[in-house]
């Protein structure tokens, strides 16, 4: 940010129209230039947050008319949970995805240090090494599925090697969701790689040398002196990792369609399922699946606004 | 939906002896634009209604046709946008129950004038029970196709192996395809309906016809004992290790290249699977077909046979050109044409259109005129709801690869069926 | 530095390390490397089972003329540059506004406005689909690609607001209150002050919005249909039905849909990196 003398025009004083707007402008202007965007985003996104809402409380094919049902579609969803049918299934992986998604911290933190070096050349590989987060997810998920295929796979072909398998991982109900978890991490270790690459250039090196000083070595330094400074990129990392692991959709629908039998659904795509897809007329439902994500999101929206404001009250 | 198509198919055999006369519509001047949605994607199918509608286009230059076709399995989920929002003048579809939705509320137009017309009401009476609903027709046919097994007639040879009569035949051949190291049957249920299409079979050639539509109408308790029957019946095949492993990670498609390199002896399959298994290099020395064999001698012989069909959207812009259109379609000489072996090698559905000489049209037609005394069904998830065809095909994927959760699939699909058609 | 500079470690360590780097490297990358490998092969490798060997014969410049000139894949491409392109100029020119009235004016709203934007960001977009898709409905957008553009530039202006507005923060205010002084108009201030400042900002969020578009695929499930709207993440899935197990094209079609942000992230690297980490380092 170096160059900071544009060309302001220079209004000599009294120049100036001297309306009511122009006095009230400091006023004025921050609604003037949120209008636009606010309004944009009001309509399409928080407005439609609140339709969800109303809309679980109906049953609607998106065809006919709908047809009040109050509470019914939560208490389907609660019979389905006690049953533990696609449900309880999706709830469940949900949850195995929000904790094994989050290895993709310590693996970029990981592949970051192993990076964060001046040879030459280096600049490549980190690129390089980022290069999975650019892709689709699509892609991403025709890739693996052919990584996996039981019949010529390179997974089948190496686990060959050591005289193990075959497993077919997407065809498998206890493998499934891990297996898809697998592929959504490569891209999300990735990214964490490339936020904690940044964050390792803003360490401070004054502390590391005291901390050399001090004897600390390896995992010590890293732990006490490095990862500690590195708390701003583990944030960030957490939040898009969270995120990404409450939004999995793509790579599900690409890479086995919620099965085999329906037990690698996730909540975001057994909403879908029921809402839209081939066999799916249930649009209340959706919506009421979806005001059940929405709470579990809340809980994490919160805890990140909580911790902006602190921030700017510190600021 | 109990229609059958065997009376009007018989009519259809004499018919087809006859020389096929036009009516391809009046020549009426038709203008405007005439936006047709099609589902069939696939190579072959795609270059023959492109073809047909070059040809309606020729009768009618003024009219400025524009045609899209669309993945045939995302239209089976973008049909009800483009119905509300973005409606065709024409799009295809499937008979029987799998238009309800649409039928109900209100956005397929009532066609019931063209079936008025005389030799449409002649000459399309066997599927007109497919297309009706509340006393209504809703669209024409323009083509259906046997389900049966298709099997390698090589492999059956240098087995020793005959065609089965019946269900201990059946599986006795199964047996020993086995033991010459393959697999009896491909399939690939990645996307569920394939199995549907054995329990169509199963249930049918154990409990019969009437009994078979009552569950998908959800009159009978998944927990009755006869359906635990059919999936004894079915747990023979699967615990003698008869399909092919893993077959739930592949589509329709992906499992044929099994059968083509002879890893497994037959697929349960409808006959459009007949184009792709001879483009991949099986003749028809090596390709042949048979009727799913009895089980119950008590139970009279149903099939399966899909219809597969056009339709007018009631928001549609140009009914005018649609319904000409419409009739253009089944007319005898199209349907002869669309449907013979090099086009979309399927049955046509007007009685005076000629079936194509191929070796499996002709097999299927003879069999679907005089050897399914039964009935014929749609398939599975065309004529049981759409909610209970996603949950109970989710439940034949499973039983198929883990029959031994069969009391706990049947409970979940009673559940599910006690919700749906409460 | 941390972990310590490899150059003060032994010799040894040194060549063991640059020796590591490639064979990491390929280990990271391979499936994409097979996926590269399957594009250039013949159709008769995969039917005699060889997968993962070398390609027998080269058969690259086929595989890939016939992506473009016997498949909709052209058309997907060009949908997907006609949806990202808009969209990235909505967004960014929507949130440069919005981050400007929340970075630079201190009213009783402002914080709350801001989390407005910050929760919406985060909200499982799926809770979105059903009234989004019915709106689209009801505006006559379903299917177009106006209708997809409109409501990406929305959703994206929550995170595009969230940046703008912390970069905003971080440049000098006395700026703003010497203008003022000046007697120089807000909307000035805006256009012919902050906005030059924000160069940086504008880049890197366009860079990183075109990927978010070009990659999305969930919208484009539900607002469109048909090679006349879609963009090409949904488009693959048809050409695969369409060339369904014939894997060489399949993967050369992968490619062609992956490669516009593979550009985009290499040619404007240092922009795309800098709005990534926004925030990463900051205290």
């Amino acid at each position: 940010m170096t160059d900071v003398s544009p060309a302001v025009p220079h209004y000599p004083a009294g120049a100036a129209p001297r309306g009511w707007f122009h006095r009230n402008q400091q006023s004025l202007a921050p609604w003037l230039f949120l209008a636009p965007g606010a309004l944009f985003f009001l309509f399409y996104v928080i407005f439609p947050i609140f339709q969800s809402f109303n809309i679980s409380l109906y049953e609607w094919d998106g065809l006919s008319p709908a047809e009040y049902v109050g509470l019914s579609n939560y208490r389907d969803l609660y019979w389905e949970f006690v049953d533990r049918d696609a449900f309880y299934v999706s709830l469940k992986n949900n949850i195995i995805w929000l904790v094994l998604y989050l290895l993709a911290i310590p693996a970029g933190l990981f592949i970051a240090l192993f990076l964060n070096q001046t040879v030459t050349g280096i600049r490549i590989y980190k690129s390089l090494f980022f290069f999975p987060f650019v892709i689709s997810q699509v892609v991403v998920g025709l890739v693996f599925t052919w990584f996996y295929d039981p019949t010529f796979g390179i997974l089948n072909t190496i686990l060959d090697w050591f005289g193990l398998g075959p497993i077919n991982v997407l065809g498998n109900e206890r493998y499934v969701t891990y297996g898809i978890i697998a592929a959504g991490l490569w891209p999300q270790t990735a990214y964490c790689m490339i936020l904690y690459l940044t964050g390792l250039n803003a360490v401070d090196p004054e502390q590391i040398e005291a901390g050399r000083l001090d004897g600390a070595k390896g995992l010590r330094m890293l732990w006490f002196i490095i990862i500690p400074q590195l708390k701003p990129a583990t944030f960030i990392a957490f939040v898009v990792t969270i995120i990404g692991a409450l939004r999995s959709f793509d790579l599900i629908s690409i890479m086995t369609q919620g099965g085999p039998f329906g037990s690698s659904r996730v909540l975001a795509f057994y909403m879908f399922e029921v809402a839209l897809s081939e066999y799916g007329f249930r649009m209340g439902y959706g919506a009421a699946i979806a005001v059940v994500l929405f709470l579990i999101m809340l809980c994490f929206i919160a805890y990140f606004l909580w911790s902006m404001y602190r921030d700017e009250k510190r600021a | 939906m109990k229609m059958s198509l065997r009376t009007a198919v018989l009519g259809a055999a004499a018919a087809a002896l006859m020389a096929s006369s036009a009516f391809a519509g009046s020549d009426a001047k038709l203008s405007g634009d005439l936006k047709i949605f099609l589902d069939t994607s696939n190579p072959a199918p795609r270059a023959t209604m492109e073809a047909m509608i070059g040809r309606f286009q020729e009768k009618h230059p003024d009219l400025n046709i524009e045609t899209t076709v669309i993945d045939r399995e995302e239209y089976k989920t973008q049909i009800r946008n483009f119905l509300t929002a973005n409606p065709p003048d024409v799009a295809t579809w499937y008979a029987a129950n799998r238009m309800r939705p649409y039928v109900d509320a209100g956005l397929f137009e009532d066609v019931s004038d063209l079936w008025q017309d005389a030799e449409i009401a002649e000459n399309l009476a066997s599927t007109k029970g497919a297309m009706t609903i509340d006393g209504k027709q809703w669209g024409v046919p323009y083509t259906y196709y046997q389900w049966g097994v298709y099997y390698r007639k090589d492999i059956y040879e240098e087995l020793g192996l005959e065609e089965p009569e019946n269900w201990e035949e059946f599986k006795a051949n199964c047996q020993a395809i086995l033991d010459s190291g393959r697999k009896c049957f491909t399939i690939g249920t990645k996307f569920l309906w394939t199995a549907g299409g054995w329990f169509d079979y199963l249930n049918m050639r154990t409990n019969g016809f009437d009994f078979h539509m009552d569950l998908a109408a959800g009159e009978v308790s998944w927990e009755d004992e006869r359906v635990r029957k059919t999936f004894e019946n079915w747990k023979e095949l699967i615990d003698m290790g008869a399909y092919i492993d893993n077959h739930q990670t592949y589509s329709w498609q992906e499992a044929l290249p099994f059968m083509v390199n002879g890893d497994a002896a037959a697929y349960l399959m409808g006959n459009f699977a007949v184009a792709p298994l001879r483009d991949a290099g099986l003749t028809d020395d090596q390709l042949d077909f048979y009727q799913f064999p009895e089980i119950n001698p008590d139970v009279e012989m149903a099939e399966d046979a899909p219809t597969d069909t056009f339709h007018i959207p009631a928001n549609a812009a140009n009914k005018d050109a649609a319904r000409a259109f419409l009739k253009f379609v089944v007319s005898a000489d199209e349907q002869t044409e669309i449907n013979n072996g090099k086009n979309l090698g399927q049955l046509p559905v007007n009685a005076k259109s000629s079936v194509d000489d191929d070796k499996f049209l002709n097999e299927g037609f003879e069999m679907l005129s005089s050897n399914s005394p039964g009935g014929v069904a749609q398939f599975w998830d065309r004529d049981a709801s759409a909610e209970m065809a996603k949950v109970s095909m989710e439940g034949f994927q499973e039983f198929m690869v883990k029959p031994d959760n069969l009391d706990r699939i049947l409970a979940k699909l009673e559940r599910a069926r006690q919700r749906i058609y409460k | 530095m941390f972990p310590k500079p490899i150059e003060r470690a032994p010799r040894a360590w040194q060549l063991t390390y640059q020796g590591l780097l490639p064979v990491a490297l390929i280990a990271w990358l391979l499936p994409l490397i097979a996926v590269a490998i399957f594009s250039i092969k013949p159709d008769s490798d995969f039917t005699t089972g060889n997968y993962w060997g070398w390609p027998s014969t080269f058969e690259g410049i086929n595989n890939y003329r016939r992506v473009f000139f016997e498949s909709d894949m052209p058309r997907y491409l060009l949908n997907s540059v006609l949806i990202t392109v808009p969209t990235v100029i909505g967004a960014v020119a929507l949130s440069s506004m919005t981050g400007f009235a929340l970075g630079v004016y201190r009213f009783r709203a402002n914080l709350w406005i801001f989390f407005m934007f910050v929760a919406g960001n985060f909200v499982p977009f799926q809770i979105l689909m059903v009234p989004v898709r019915d709106l689209t409905l009801d505006l006559g957008l379903y299917n177009t690609k106006t209708g997809l553009v409109l409501f990406h530039i929305a959703f994206q202006t929550g995170f595009c607001t969230l940046f703008m507005r912390n970069f905003i923060r971080a440049l000098p205010f006395e700026l703003v209150e010497a203008a003022r002084v000046e007697g120089v108009a807000e909307w000035r201030i805006f256009w012919f002050i902050i906005l030059p400042l924000m160069k940086p900002a504008l880049a890197a969020l366009s860079v990183l919005i075109f990927t978010f578009i070009w990659n999305d695929y969930f919208w484009a499930v539900v607002l469109t249909q048909g090679a006349e709207s879609q963009p090409v993440t949904a488009g693959i899935t048809s050409f695969n039905a369409q060339y369904r197990a014939a894997y060489h094209l399949m993967s050369a079609g992968s490619i062609v849909a992956a490669l516009p942000p593979v550009l985009m992230f290499f040619l404007m690297q240092r922009h795309f990196i800098a709005g990534l980490t926004l925030g990463a380092t900051k205290g």
